[in-house]
């Protein structure tokens, strides 16, 4: 028999993940040149991953992203199964009887926790848990987010940090047309918001904003930025960071917080976003929920390039009711993979998984968020797939290993028998198109659903 | 609002910037890519790969450089596209270097 990739043999792949990362891995091995096969899975009966659940819905040519993976999806080598979840409804070994090889793409979907007393009060969040509301992502349905109080605090400056704090300064005229879940729509209408602060823990020029995304704060229809100009002070350090040529994104951002704290802000505009710098989190406080939050001035320390902050044991009290944590995503383990669970990622080398002491699980492989942790953007991933694929057929030439697997009868024979209701890629065309239609009187680029069964029901 | 490739790219033509765009959106010719502004999704992944600076958003370009708006939106859709990244052209690395990077 010969090696995995040719026609007598295919090279089987299951991919666990349809996020960016799981696609463009796709598009890698379709493009090796090599015979395969690949088989996504994914837990939600729609694909897409943060494209459709992450990115901003105000973000529309973002989304764009998703008319690329819809054309790689028609590759005749290529099928998806929808609602199926690996470690729950299958199992990995039962993957690695069937594949040559697997690929975790399955990101990182939970978050990092500050660690300070009060962080699960009432009126506490994750930035994850309002993102997946206003984005229509059935884990996040039915959750409740009390915007009748005037002041939300966000910890955390990075872009994530900025769509939560810009959905919450929008009105409905800036978001009825987008493709924001009608719930949150419905539900940030009667917001009482008025105050949003936007926590860093470092510095202005250490925020992880973009300056595009920051820009858009100067262009809201009814809030303004603040920025204390005191705030955007720098150290020596802070200055060489940013003379840098390397620096010239952050030299952006710094630039636009310095005209931000140079504008007054319009009385005529209802909300007020505050940038505010070098403040720890170390306590919400509240007795039965939150009522303020309690933070540590901070300095900076060590050289350019490499400072942290440290607390001054000086404190400040900002009354609020709702809080967002935005300080960053961790992986979910799954039943069968190793996990590193301080990192919160799969163990990997160059995309290879291994175990926690670095020995290679042969057949497991991994790319995006869940690979490296949750930094970078879309396009990110792209490179990042290609260099595990890359790794995968590297491992193909030096392997002698030419086991056949299963035809392609063999998986939805098992998931028949397990009684797994899987949803292929045209249901899902099925769901994409009545969501669009459902969008359209509104003008609205499409109305999700938010719920599995509605999402079941349009294809049964 | 789109991204556009500008002169640093000339005789240049790292390719670091293909590897990270989500949806290929970029086209070459013998001197340097293009982005075609009809595909492109604004989503910057492309301008910090760039290790001559080349690629802008368009409101951040300099009044002597907003010709190449027209540029890419006229070159990019006549030319191949370029989705893998390829080899630098001949010189390149000196050309870095003349251009201070
Ligand atoms: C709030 C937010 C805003 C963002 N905004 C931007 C932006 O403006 N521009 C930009 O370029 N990037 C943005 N990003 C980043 C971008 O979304 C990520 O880089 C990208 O989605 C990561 O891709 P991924 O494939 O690794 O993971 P994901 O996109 O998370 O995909 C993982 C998929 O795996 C599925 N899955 C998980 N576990 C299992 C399992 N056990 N079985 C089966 N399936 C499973 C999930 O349901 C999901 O569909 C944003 C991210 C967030 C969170
Ligand atoms: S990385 Fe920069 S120089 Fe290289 S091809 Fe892209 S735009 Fe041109
Ligand atoms: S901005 Fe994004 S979509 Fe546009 S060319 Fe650059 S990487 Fe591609």
């Amino acid at each position: 028999m010969s090696r995995p990739g040719t026609e007598q043999n295919p090279l089987r792949v299951a991919i666990v993940g349809s996020g960016p990362s799981g696609f463009y891995a796709t598009e890698a091995l379709i493009k090796s040149g090599l015979t395969t096969r690949v088989d996504m899975f994914e837990r939600l009966p729609v694909p897409y991953g943060l494209v459709r659940s992450g990115v901003a819905p105000d973000h529309p040519k973002l989304k764009q992203a998703m008319q690329v993976y819809a054309k790689i999806a028609e590759s005749p080598e290529f099928r998806f199964f929808g609602n199926v979840s690996i470690g729950k409804d299958l199992q990995i070994s039962e993957l690695r009887e069937l594949y040559h090889a697997v690929i975790l793409t399955c990101g990182a979907e939970s978050d990092r926790r500050l660690g300070i007393p009060g962080e699960d009060l009432k009126g506490s969040h994750t930035a994850t848990e309002f993102v997946g509301w206003y984005n229509g992502h059935p884990d996040y349905r039915d959750r409740e987010f009390d915007l009748s109080h005037d002041t939300a605090v966000i910890f955390g400056q990075g872009n994530v940090a900025a769509d939560v704090s810009r959905i919450l300064a929008k009105t409905r005229d800036e978001l009825k047309h987008t493709d924001i879940a009608e719930h949150a729509l419905d539900a940030l209408d009667k917001s009482n918001i008025k105050h949003i602060y936007v926590v860093g823990r470092r510095g202005p020029a250490q925020a992880k904003f973009t300056s595009k995304e920051l820009k858009e704060f100067g262009e809201l229809a009814d809030c303004d930025p603040v920025i204390n100009p005191e705030e955007l002070i720098l150290n020596a350090q802070s200055e060489a960071e940013l003379e840098e040529k390397s620096s010239a994104g952050n030299r952006k951002v710094y630039d636009l917080f310095k005209g931000f704290s140079e504008q007054s802000a319009s009385d005529d505009k209802k909300r007020r976003v505050y940038f505010t710098f070098l403040k720890g989190p170390v306590e919400i406080l509240g007795k039965d929920r939150v009522e303020a939050v309690k933070l540590e001035k901070n300095v900076l320390s060590g050289d350019a390039f490499g400072q942290g902050a440290r607390g001054t044991g000086e404190f400040t009290e900002l009354k609020t009711g709702l809080v967002f944590r935005s300080i960053g995503y961790k992986g979910v383990p799954i039943e069968g993979v190793p996990f590193d669970d301080k990192r919160g990622i799969i163990p990997n080398t160059d995309g290879r998984v291994t175990d926690i002491n670095g020995t290679i699980e042969p057949g497991l492989y991994t790319a995006g968020w869940i690979k490296r942790g949750p930094s970078g953007i879309i396009g990110t991933n792209r490179a990042d797939s290609v260099a595990t694929i890359k790794s995968l057929t590297d491992d193909l030439e030096s392997n002698t290993d030419s086991a056949q697997k299963p035809d392609d009868e063999a998986l939805v024979k098992l998931l028949q028998n397990k009684g797994i209701n899987y949803v292929s890629f045209a249901d899902w065309k099925k769901i994409d198109t009545d969501e669009i239609s459902r969008g359209e009187p509104k003008g609205k680029p499409r109305e999700k659903y938010t719920y599995v069964q509605e999402m079941l029901d349009i294809i049964k | 609002m789109t991204t556009v490739v500008t002169e640093n790219c000339q005789r240049c033509r790292f390719t670091d910037c293909v590897a990270v765009c989500p949806v290929e959106c970029f086209h070459y010719d013998d001197e340097m890519l293009y982005i075609d502004p009809d595909v492109c999704i604004d989503c910057s992944a492309c301008i910090p790969e760039c290790p001559v600076q080349a690629i802008f958003e368009e409101d951040d370009l300099a009044e002597d450089q907003r010709k190449w708006i027209e540029i890419n939106a006229e070159r990019a859709p006549e030319l191949p596209s370029c989705s893998e990244p390829m080899d630098p052209l001949p010189g390149a690395d000196e050309r870095k270097a003349e251009l201070g990077f």
